[in-house]
């Protein structure tokens, strides 16, 4: 367990490796798996040394002070670019950085790269990229999950200590299940999201990928927190999520949705490693809940209105006038300068989310569909606050099946939408969630599956406990690809 | 809601609304495609919303307000230094009020 973010960063605290040495080491890393796990948009190999040497000088301090973190390539960043893997921002300099990205700064880490997405966020598998498809660590002939894939493979390939990803469906979690790793949307507030580039700004969270509970933790400490700049973020004190991880949660009670049990298309060995997740918390003294989530059934097509809704109107800021791209051909008006620009530089499944937040929003539908979208959005959040009377925290797989093969479901965008059936309630309702690993798939390329905890609004620091409870109590957490 | 089968005509006015300059090919595309998503996202016709507030947003958060204090803004180099085209201080765009004898000047 040498690898993690905490053993990292003590091995620097206590001398046992300098900042220079692991970033070298992470570099080496990235120079023998990039080529085939293609995790990275940017490598900042120069700038990531730079900043090392001011650690081990002491210039460069704080509770991440040498540690190598990688970034989703949607957040600003002052230095390099800051693409969000699309035609539209390929030469984009951002004018500042994010908050996570000052907060994490201000805490020391070295900022090693930034990592492939799909386009604007937008997909479940990073196969979305205008860029380059990053593949899965643990079989590289599949798809590492996304929109985070980038920051989930890097991490789970050892080419960063920890990463950073946003989650607006199930952009963190579903990644991090596929690639063996913990990942945790935060409550909606809890993170600032000043300087992360919008898709759906009501849904979207940015959030910590750690190889442990406790490095996630970790980050969430440095991220956490209200920002002047986010006025969505929440005023409220962020406790410490490591000083209590260690203390057991008492009188457990384990949501299981019946919903959930009866969900279609759940790969029977995702079902096997998730009912053994059930029994080992039943072992760790917790009792097992029957709870219901009856609008579950409506989350997918209420998520994929409100979403594109959401999308259409913050991506018609990319009119080839402020930033982004501009066509080089003739145009008689600005109007023909903004279509030709947004036709050209934006990949299909952008122009497909665009056109149904067009069509959804546009008159005549408006009612129809994006307000009573809003109204099962109330109602999926009703169910929640019902069934978190009875419970700590509600567990489902993450994701319906284990890591799917490259192109597998790049033909049917339904079928890829499908992918996040147990994800999108939880952004919906603004709640926090979390997958962490919970068994592999049998076979010669075992697969990760994931494992994911919901908890509700602001109960992070009692989810990450959950959690570390059943990680402690397994070992699924210890097996690393060898890409 | 959608009434049946999308028409051309009708994803060609959209992608007008989005400014997306489509050619007919792609438009067709997405026309099959719509349909799907559309048809499958109908779903929410099922559900019995009477009586419910439509929730825009997770948070109880109406406006935030701050004092009104003058703050540093961007300097003018950095919010410039992203546009295809500028003029000194400005962005620079084409035309933008149609024909000639028109424009207000």
């Amino acid at each position: 367990m040498q690898d993690t973010l905490i053993a990292a960063r003590d091995a620097i605290r206590s001398k046992q490796i300098s900042a220079v040495e692991l970033t070298r080491q992470t570099l080496q890393r990235i120079e023998q798996c990039e080529p085939r796990v293609q995790a990275f948009n940017q490598v900042h190999a120069d700038r990531a040394l730079e900043q090392a040497r001011a650690v081990d000088e002491g210039r460069r301090t704080g509770p991440l002070a040498g540690v190598t973190i990688a970034l989703k390539d949607n957040l600003c960043t002052s230095f390099g670019l800051t693409t969000c893997s699309s035609r539209m921002l390929e030469n984009f300099r951002a004018p500042y950085d994010a908050t996570v990205v000052k907060r994490l700064d201000a805490a020391g880490a070295v900022f090693i790269g930034k990592t492939n997405l799909d386009e604007f966020a937008m997909g479940s598998s990073t196969e979305n990229s205008a860029f380059k498809t990053t593949r899965n660590p643990w079989d590289i002939a599949r798809v590492p999950g996304g929109s985070s894939g980038g920051s989930a493979a890097a991490l789970a390939a050892g080419m960063c200590s920890a990463s950073i990803g946003s989650d607006t469906g199930g952009s963190i979690r579903q990644p991090a299940a596929l690639c063996g790793v913990v990942g945790l949307k935060p409550t909606y507030g809890r993170v600032s999201r000043y300087g992360l580039v919008a898709f759906a700004s009501s849904l979207d969270q940015i959030g910590p990928f750690g190889r442990t509970v406790a490095d996630a933790a970790l980050l969430m400490n440095v991220i956490a927190g209200h920002d002047p700049k986010d006025s969505t973020s929440v005023p409220l004190a962020v406790p410490d999520y490591l000083a209590e991880l260690e203390k057991p949660v008492e009188k457990l009670r384990i949501g299981i949705a019946r919903e959930y049990d009866s969900a279609a298309g759940v790969d029977p060995q995702v079902l096997a490693a998730v009912n053994a997740a059930k029994n080992k918390f039943q072992e760790l003294g917790a009792e097992l809940v029957d709870v219901s989530l009856p609008h579950t059934e409506y989350g997918i097509a209420a998520y994929y209105i409100i979403a594109p809704c959401e999308a259409s109107s913050n991506l018609a800021r990319y009119d080839g006038v402020h930033f982004g791209h501009r066509t080089k051909e003739p145009v008689k008006d600005i109007v023909e300068l903004f279509s030709k620009s947004r036709a050209e530089a934006f990949g299909p499944e952008v122009q497909r989310r665009i056109m149904i937040g067009s069509y959804a929003l546009s008159s005549g539908y408006y009612d129809a569909f994006y307000v009573r979208a809003l109204k099962i959005r109330a109602l999926i959040r009703k169910d929640f606050d019902a069934a978190f009377e009875k419970c700590d925290v509600i567990l489902s797989p993450t994701s319906p099946t284990p890591a799917f093969n490259a192109g597998e479901k790049t033909g049917d965008p339904l079928q890829m939408y499908l992918c996040d059936v147990f994800t999108v309630t939880c952004n919906i309702a603004g709640i926090a969630g979390l997958s962490l690993p919970c068994g592999f798939t049998s076979g010669d390329k075992p697969l990760p599956i994931g494992l994911q905890l919901l908890a509700p609004a602001f109960g992070e620091e009692k989810l990450l406990r959950i959690a570390h409870m059943y990680e402690f109590a397994t070992d699924w957490n210890n097996r690393r690809p060898d890409p | 809601m959608s009434n049946g089968k999308l028409t051309l005509d009708q994803v060609r006015h959209v992608s007008r609304l989005a400014r997306l300059a489509l050619d007919d090919q792609t438009l067709l595309r997405l026309t099959g495609e719509l349909e799907s998503i559309l048809g499958y996202v109908e779903k929410i016709n099922q559900a019995d919303v009477a009586g419910v507030e439509p929730m825009a947003h997770a948070l109880p958060l109406h406006n935030v307000f701050r004092d009104d204090v003058v703050t540093p803004s961007l300097p003018l180099e950095r919010v410039l230094q992203n546009a295809a085209e500028t003029d000194g201080p400005f962005f620079k765009v084409p035309k933008i009020i149609g024909g000639d004898e028109d424009s207000a000047g």
